[in-house]
């Protein structure tokens, strides 16, 4: 299997990325050459296995935890926009959505 | 005091502590070295201002009578970890001029203990490298030899500890990043369990493998610091374990069952993964690492041969899932809550894509560009689920292995640190080149790279050292008792 230039321009819309003709190019590539070492993962008969999404769950039975839905941090707008590329009045700004 | 950069984090501690130098004058000499060194990169952050501010709360803590292990010891942190005095950046132009409102977790159980920041570390770019050449910020050259890397993700920590720009540091490790360069950089570093110290203010890379953990000379250093580090911190992150905080130092010293003076590892089982020692590693590197485990048997340890079967099967599986969750995490970050934004764009979606594609540099983009792809309808079960699969089936691989040894050994890279450029236009050679550090990441096990002794044009070589969960402390105890026989740990670049 191999990736195409569409599929770039596919994955790369998906990920909100712009890519350059030269960027798209190069990643094809790079891309490509990646996916060749990942096909040996093909060969490994898995039936039966769970899938393992965190080591906590083989770690002692460990189970992730939930914590009760409550506010826990003080209310510190300003340092918490200190950051941000636009606010006004508290609110963060972003281009128009609806017109 | 002149030379107060020679110093460990205990000796330096001790001598503070006695007053034969203060926390200030440390911490300016340190800065002022820093300062002399900075064509290493190593540093990308200061604030002297706060850090002196800090020194001298320490020195009146002192003069108090207060006593901590830490207090006053001048440390630096990489630039992962979050801090509110000193800008975070994650070696990225997308958080460049970011400003943190907290101090992470880790930050701020070091500070509790009187630590004190010198500044902040170079690293790659969200911690994605094994080289530090994908820093927004430049390159980190290994002091060892300035034309080669010195190792990534946290390259300026490692080059902070071997060039005695600070005593100790922390690190994060999600594929080899704490072990690597320490390797590189012939210091010594543990990545601890995964969930052992709190996830809380480290910059997301891959939420199921990032792991924070110190770096420093000594085992025994390392030790003062995890203790520190290391404990549950259940109401800021999710997957930080219920385990309690453990004193290493004091297990340090404590005699092993049947151990004598002479063999302080009389009965230590050391398993080696024959993987671990196949043709793709390099000669010299074989060589100091076997010299090592020769070492340990005059110390009393057991050699036994064990396998990891899936080793090579752990690259594919590491980049399918560490990619796949960089790109949800870095999904947050989208020019309006903070970080950059592009200057122009036409829509809201345009400014996504304008702001992402000029914040991010090249691996992260490539990683971003994987992770989306293999999470993707139709893809997502012969890549992500299948990769998730495998990593179970190589957890319980270590498993095996661990019911014939009590901790496992090999070499942390197939080679000493690379040129810098040597491998930057091949994404692939970096992957590969994380063999024998990825499987454990994987497994969410501790690990440890300790210094060897030195390979080709006498560049220094790291033994790994790996142990089951929550065996950090048998793990420090294996290194120090290497450190009390050997002195490549104490061993600094030429002209540092």
């Amino acid at each position: 299997m191999s990736l195409t230039q569409s599929d770039i321009g596919r994955i790369a819309n998906l990920a909100r990325l712009e890519l350059s003709g030269a960027q798209s190019e190069t990643m094809l590539t790079q891309l490509n050459g990646f996916f060749d070492i990942v096909e040996q993962m093909n060969a490994v008969d898995t039936t039966g296995v769970e899938p393992l999404a965190h080591p906590t769950a083989v770690i002692d039975h460990v189970s992730l935890r939930l914590r009760p839905d409550v506010a826990s941090e003080p209310n510190d707008r300003e340092a918490n926009q200190k950051s941000a590329p636009a606010v006004e009045r508290g609110l963060f700004l972003v281009p128009k959505v609806i017109e | 005091m002149n030379e107060l950069h020679t110093l460990g984090v205990s000796e330096l501690a001790a001598a503070i502590a006695e007053k034969k130098t203060s926390s200030v004058e440390t911490a300016q000499h340190l800065l002022a070295r820093a300062q002399q060194h900075s064509g290493l990169g190593a540093y990308l952050f200061f604030n002297e201002e706060a850090t002196l501010a800090q020194a001298r709360a320490a020195d009146a803590r002192i003069a108090a009578g207060d006593r901590t292990p830490l207090l006053g010891v001048p440390l630096a942190h990489k630039d992962i970890f979050v801090t509110k005095d000193f800008a975070t950046t994650a070696g990225s132009r997308m958080l460049s001029g970011y400003q943190s409102p907290f101090d992470a977790t880790v930050v701020q159980r070091l500070a509790a203990q009187g630590a004190v920041t010198l500044g902040k570390l170079n690293c790659d770019e969200f911690a994605m490298g094994g080289s530090n050449e994908n820093s927004a910020f430049g390159a980190v050259r290994n002091p060892w030899d300035t034309a080669r890397v010195p190792g990534g993700s946290s390259g300026g920590s490692a080059v902070a500890v071997a060039a005695r720009l600070a005593p100790a540091v922390t690190g994060t490790d999600t594929g080899g990043s704490i072990r690597q360069p320490a390797s590189f950089c012939g210091i010594t570093g543990i990545k601890p369990t995964y969930g052992r110290c709190s996830r809380y203010g480290m910059v997301a890379f891959a939420s199921s493998l990032d792991q924070a953990g110190p770096m420093a000379r000594s085992a025994a250093d390392c030790a003062v610091l995890l203790s520190a580090m290391a404990g549950p911190d259940i109401d800021r992150d999710s997957t930080s374990l219920d385990h309690p905080a453990e004193d290493y130092t004091a297990l340090l010293g404590q005699p092993r069952e049947g151990a004598t003076a002479a063999q302080p590892l009389k009965g230590l089982r050391i398993g080696l993964p024959k993987e671990f020692f196949g043709e793709g590693c390099a000669p010299d590197v074989i060589a100091t690492v076997r010299a090592a485990l020769a070492e340990y048997e005059k110390l009393g340890a057991t050699l036994v041969d064990v396998s990891l079967p899936r080793t090579e099967l752990s690259i594919p599986v590491y980049y399918v899932i560490a990619p796949a969750e960089a790109s949800s995490n870095l999904s947050r970050f989208d020019g309006v809550k903070f970080g950059h934004r592009a200057a122009k764009y036409d829509d809201l979606t345009d400014m996504y894509k304008k702001s992402r594609s000029e914040g991010f540099g090249p691996e992260v983009q490539r990683r971003i560009m994987i992770g989306t792809y293999v999470l993707s309808h139709g893809y997502y079960d012969a890549y992500y689920l299948q990769a998730q699969k495998i990593r179970r089936l190589i957890a319980q691989d270590f498993q095996a292995a661990f019911a014939q040894c009590d901790l496992i050994a090999g070499p942390v890279a197939p080679t000493v640190a690379w040129k810098l450029g040597e491998k930057s236009n091949d994404p692939v050679a970096n992957y590969l080149a994380d063999i024998y550090t990825l499987s454990t990441s994987l497994a969410g096990l501790p690990g440890m790279s300790v210094p060897a002794g030195f390979g080709a044009g006498g560049l220094p070589v790291g033994l790994q050292l790996v142990g089951n969960y929550f065996q950090e402390g048998p793990l420090l105890q294996a290194a120090h008792a290497f450190q009390q026989a050997t002195d490549w740990h104490t061993r600094a670049p030429q002209g540092y």
